[in-house]
């Protein structure tokens, strides 16, 4: 069972949907002692940080998250849902995060002309080999984004999509994963990533 | 850096789908979800739904009484969420946020409000406050006068005195994250975007501006974003009835040096393969790939 983390945040609908067309046994879980029949936890979400870590820490999630991973169980945190992995962020104000990937999150800031959220198709660029991006030439994804994770070690990034400077977009951590970007509205390469993640 | 957007736009009335022109005659060409399956298969990059069956409109006039199987909107949403991998934006008929709510609680990505943006302006402060800038469309129905461009409501029946690009950056004020720009004068008509009323929306904003109306060849398309300076680019009608429409819309427009992104099922093959490729044996291979 994939435990999709049910927290109040964006449409999960989609999330599910995506499984579903992939044949995995995908089940929304708003209730973290749910989590122990999960192979493998997708946390998503769109919204502000600050009410995220909330929602999460409602539910009983932000103590649960941690001991799923220490246990084994892969984790994709997927947009504001990989930005809760960090130590902190930095959006209206200061908030602890997860702290599954030591890391910051800040505004981004891609300079020039260029408009912040950052929203639509990026091509993303591999850094090192990446279990989630597969070897497919240049794979496109929907970002729908404000802020971007800077990790504290360089090499849990995986993926950057070129928008000014290279902006985080996938991350790869041993059990614990993230993608800045919506694979769940990312058609071909979106479904294929999330295939990938259920066969790790 | 971010790939300029096909986005067809699909109007609903009365659940099914019609195609438009001058936003006054209606043609029923099918059904809402059958037709995004199709389409979804394809190259597209996002989908904008716009239900236009008016306010109180009388039951008896519509043309729609034979036929099953018709959804109602928040039906329709769920379904094609459930098969369209990309992002969704339904418009029409939004009041108030339990609309929006709905909408979204049943797979919606962004909604597109028009006339109620426009009554009461306060509301695309709520809308963005409550699901984010990311999730509200200000969709803007403009028509020619012999100065600039005015704003037109209630399905384009209504002149509102207002000018298109101050309304635009108003709206862009206001917290809407998306600019949906429609010519009423050019809908359905096929002689290509009024590029002037496009650019004169760029100009104000800072906010992407979505291109529809008018659209007769992908030559349009290309315009749209080169001369309109449009961040992406809509149309209805020609998809409709133009076989493999969306697959040769991208392919016009990388052929022209768009940065689109390219159709994923024919990577591997050659472009020239592609081109040569009959009707018939792209469904047959679109369909192995299912």
């Amino acid at each position: 069972m994939v435990a999709i983390v049910d927290y109040g945040m964006g449409n999960i609908r989609s999330v599910l949907n995506a499984l579903e067309a992939l044949g995995a046994d995908g089940q929304l879980v708003s209730d973290a002692s749910k989590l122990d029949g999960a192979d493998r936890i997708i946390l998503p979400g769109v919204g502000a940080f600050g009410d995220g870590m909330r929602h999460l820490d409602e539910r009983g999630f932000t103590e649960a998250l941690p001991e799923c991973v220490r246990s084994g169980t892969p984790l994709l945190g997927i947009c504001l849902g990989m930005q809760l992995l960090a130590t902190r962020s930095f959006e209206h104000g200061e908030h602890p995060g997860l702290g599954l990937v030591p890391s910051d999150v800040r505004l981004l800031e891609p300079g020039g002309d260029l408009r912040v959220p950052h929203i639509g198709w990026n091509v993303v660029e591999r850094r090192r080999e990446s279990c989630l991006l597969g070897d497919e030439p240049d794979p496109t994804f929907y970002f729908v984004h404000s802020f971007e994770l800077h990790p504290d070690n360089l090499d849990v990034v995986t993926g950057t999509a070129p928008y000014g400077a290279p902006v985080t977009a996938v991350v790869e951590d041993e059990h614990v994963l993230g993608c800045q970007f919506h694979p769940e509205k990312s058609q071909h390469d979106g479904l294929a990533l999330l295939r990938r993640f259920l066969e790790l | 850096m971010l790939k300029v957007r096909l986005i067809p736009c699909l109007l609903l009335k009365n659940g099914l789908l019609v195609r438009s022109e001058a936003f006054d005659v209606h043609q029923v060409v099918g059904n809402p979800v059958h037709q995004v399956q199709r389409l979804n298969a394809w190259a597209i990059d996002e989908l904008v739904y716009l239900d236009i069956t008016r306010d109180g409109e009388n039951d008896m006039r519509r043309d729609d009484h034979k036929i099953k199987d018709k959804k109602s909107l928040l039906e329709i949403i769920e379904e094609v969420s459930r098969s369209c991998f990309m992002p969704l934006t339904f418009g029409g008929g939004i009041r108030t946020l339990e609309d929006v709510r709905a909408r979204i609680a049943h797979g919606a990505d962004k909604v597109a409000i028009n006339t109620m943006a426009l009554r009461e302006p306060e509301f695309i402060t709520e809308v963005a406050g409550t699901f984010g800038s990311q999730a509200t469309v200000v969709s803007i129905d403009a028509r020619a006068h012999s100065e600039g461009w005015e704003v037109y409501t209630a399905c384009g029946s209504t002149p509102t005195g207002l000018d298109v690009a101050a309304w635009a950056k108003e709206a862009e004020r206001r917290g809407a994250g998306e600019i949906f720009l429609n010519s009423i004068d050019r809908d359905g008509i096929g002689t290509g975007y009024d590029l002037a009323l496009i650019r004169a929306v760029v100009e104000a904003t800072r906010i992407p501006v979505v291109a529809c109306g008018g659209v007769g060849t992908f030559k349009h398309l290309v315009e749209g974003v080169r001369e309109g300076g449009a961040s992406a680019v809509s149309a209805a009608n020609i998809f409709h009835f133009t076989e493999h429409s969306t697959r040769r819309a991208k392919k016009a427009m990388l052929d022209a040096g768009v940065d689109v992104r390219p159709d994923r099922r024919s990577a591997g093959r050659s472009s020239r393969q592609s081109t040569n490729e009959t009707p018939r044996s792209a469904a047959r291979s679109s369909r192995s790939r299912e």
